[in-house]
């Protein structure tokens, strides 16, 4: 079976939105609500296309907005049809109570957010504030690296979403993976129907067994809601390690919630996620070239947090430099909180954590600077309790 | 006037939580009627959403999706996508309130409206937040007392049918809960159509209004006889067609029945017969202007 899987897909260049779109099509939706948005609309674009082609067979509607495309993506997700919808920064903001809508009403949305400054001012570049500030909606969210992560990505998160009725998010960086082309393979529609069983939810608005859905709780109702939800999202732990291990059988590509490149004997480990990963992949390579003995450790996986397993990885290294390319405005860097506060509940006192903050409003995250970066946490003498901007290394 | 025979299945179930004489009700057990049990519906929050029950109750023996406020359109027109995708016969109708289709959900309902999204949307119009304790909406007239109108609203009420006309959709009409035949035709005609088609039901309020609970029947009569509130239906936006002739009571017979209106001056309340006597001259102009069509 395995040597069959070469033969068992197409490879093409592809932007990391169109790559995002081949997912939908794979995925075979019924539906995709969709409002345009810089840099998600070459997603729209070439569904549309894939539409007019006739290879896509979902109904594509294009609302007029982004808090409707939600709205409508939950009420077509109750009453059991796939979904999928894509969107940015401030459509992902105007959406975001329609986000805590999916996950409390368990309605298996897939969303592909690409990662967006959020205005004031405008801007059209990568930041990663828009997804993470989604981060107590209840979806899962998966971070993405490049075109054909994200294209692997979509369809494992139809296959967790739909397994836990809880919706999910890929998020990708803006132009970084949006709108630069890479060598990507799409896997075949077979492959794919074997990987992703159809969508049919236990219960749906269904004029034969009427029901009602969403009406007024009691507080112990609406406390029973929250931790099914809760429970659910745990379950998202294993089932995201589940889907990664079964795509990578049929596609030879295999994923987790959290990935690992030369982390082992690491004196100084990165923790990242989303593009900057990708360079931080050259950054180590150049300087265990220089014999300085760096690692990668790559959170994919944000929501649920895969707290024990970040715990796990980092409990025996000195240092952990955590690459931020966002900013909670009070606080600092987000995926550092979250490092800090695994480590703290797993009591991994060992790691000096020093919080680094890169990238932000898209500027770019070299290799050099990912390597300075390294460099600056090595030669402390100890973490310091803020954030270090990179601008100032 | 058409006349429908009322079908005899109740969809919506004694026992709710409406208050006592409540126009509402009565409105939403003909709607349902009318509908029929292949019907799913979309309630946001509003009055409505009170009598469909608290989880895990239902008062209507149909599907309910209870969708966040500004959605109801929104949620409609992705259901009814989701069950022609999925090969599905079904009547998706929403059931909203004035606050939730004037206000607060306009963008979603004209977006679906625009796209000729297929779905019967019932606006219950009572003409206040009521079900937050009777604060103003857009669709709150001129001069009306609600507690956050203390001196009586100063700009007049939205003309959510000429809105919605406006789209070209292919029905919207008026209704009311006191010609129950009446309304139960317009549930019958829109449901023989597709697309988006609209219902803007006035149903009065006891508590908001300030008047008895055995008067919401009779007020309502008022409103229509005194051409306040004509019953007339539009077709593709264009076509124009009064379904009951009022007999043309003055206003001052409504107005007066109604606490909400009780510091009106005689000055005020001629003000209102002008306005209510140039909108009727309006609607006549229109009916006369394009004939009617059969309806297929």
């Amino acid at each position: 079976m395995l040597t069959q899987v070469a033969t068992r897909h197409t490879r093409i260049l592809l932007t990391g939105d169109h790559a995002v779109a081949y997912a939908a099509l794979r995925a075979r939706p019924h539906l995709i609500p969709v409002y345009p948005i810089t840099p998600q609309t070459p997603v729209l674009e070439k569904l549309l296309e894939l539409q007019e082609l006739g290879e896509l067979t979902a109904d594509i509607m294009t609302v007029e907005s982004e808090h409707s495309a939600m709205a409508a993506c939950i009420a077509a997700s109750l009453a059991g049809a796939r979904v999928f919808t894509a969107t940015a920064s401030q459509g992902l903001a105007l959406m975001h109570e329609m986000l805590h809508y999916a996950a409390g009403g368990r309605a298996p949305v897939v969303l592909v957010n690409v990662n967006r400054t959020l205005a004031s001012p405008w801007g059209f570049w990568a930041d990663q504030t828009d997804s993470l500030a989604q981060r107590d909606t209840g979806w899962i969210q998966l971070y993405c690296e490049s075109a054909q992560e994200a294209l692997d990505s979509v369809l494992q998160a139809f296959r967790v979403a739909e397994a836990l009725l809880v919706p999910a998010m890929v998020v990708i960086e803006a132009l970084y993976v949006s709108h630069t082309l890479e060598p990507v393979e799409i896997p075949d529609p077979e492959l794919v129907d074997e990987f992703l069983p159809p969508y049919e939810p236990p219960v749906r608005l269904d004029p034969a067994t009427p029901r009602g859905f969403g009406g007024t709780t009691a507080p112990v109702q609406w406390r029973a809601n929250r931790l099914a939800l809760k429970a659910a999202m745990e379950l998202a732990l294993d089932a995201v390690e589940e889907a990664g291990r079964r795509y990578g059988e049929l596609t030879e590509r295999a994923y987790s919630s959290v990935e690992t490149y030369r982390a082992e004997d690491a004196e100084l480990v990165i923790v990242t996620a989303g593009g900057i990963a990708g360079t931080a992949r050259e950054a180590v390579d150049q300087l265990r070239g220089q014999g300085i003995p760096v690692g990668l450790v790559k959170l994919r996986l944000f929501r649920p947090f895969p707290s024990a397993r970040v715990a796990g990885l980092l409990a025996g290294v000195g240092k952990v430099a955590v690459i931020d390319r966002n900013c909670s405005v009070g606080s600092g860097g987000i995926f550092c909180q979250e490092v800090r506060a695994a480590l703290h509940a797993h009591r991994v006192t060992g790691p000096q954590v020093f919080s680094f903050i890169a990238g932000l409003g898209g500027v770019n995250v070299s290799a050099d600077r990912v390597m300075e970066i390294c460099r600056s946490a090595l030669n402390a003498v100890s973490a310091p309790p803020d954030p270090i901007l990179e601008e100032r290394l | 006037m058409s006349t429908t025979a009322e079908p005899e299945a109740e969809l919506f179930c004694p026992g709710h939580a409406s208050c006592p004489g409540c126009a509402v009700a009565l409105a939403v057990r003909f709607v349902l009627k009318g509908l029929g049990p292949r019907t799913v519906l979309v309630i946001p929050p509003s009055c409505i959403a009170v009598m469909a029950g608290p989880l895990p109750l239902s008062s209507m023996q149909v599907p309910v999706f209870q969708t966040a406020f500004e959605t109801t359109a929104a949620a409609a027109a992705g259901l009814a996508r989701a069950f022609r995708a999925r090969g599905e016969e079904v009547t998706v109708a929403c059931l909203a309130g004035d606050g939730g289709t004037h206000d607060i959900g306009l963008q979603a309902l004209s977006g679906a409206a625009e796209r000729d999204e297929d779905f019967i949307y019932v606006c219950f119009d009572n003409e206040a937040y009521q079900n937050t304790g009777n604060q103003k909406s857009s669709a709150t007239p001129w001069g009306a007392w609600t507690s956050s109108t203390p001196r009586g609203k100063p700009t007049r009420k939205k003309d959510i049918v000429e809105i919605m006309a406006a789209h070209r959709i292919p029905y919207a009409a008026t209704a009311c809960p006191a010609y129950p035949a009446d309304l139960l035709a317009k549930i019958e005609r829109a449901r023989t159509l597709g697309g988006t088609r609209f219902l803007h039901v006035l149903c009065p309020c006891v508590p908001g209004w300030g008047i008895a609970d055995d008067a919401s029947l009779r007020v309502a009569r008022l409103a229509v006889e005194s051409r306040l509130f004509p019953l007339y239906e539009v077709r593709d936006g264009l076509r124009y067609t009064i379904t009951h002739e009022p007999v043309g009571v003055p206003v001052k017979e409504y107005l007066s029945a109604q606490a909400r209106y009780r510091h009106l001056t005689d000055e005020a309340i001629r003000q209102i017969q002008e306005d209510v006597d140039q909108g009727w001259a309006r609607l006549v102009g229109r009916a006369r202007a394009l004939p009617p069509r059969a309806f297929a």
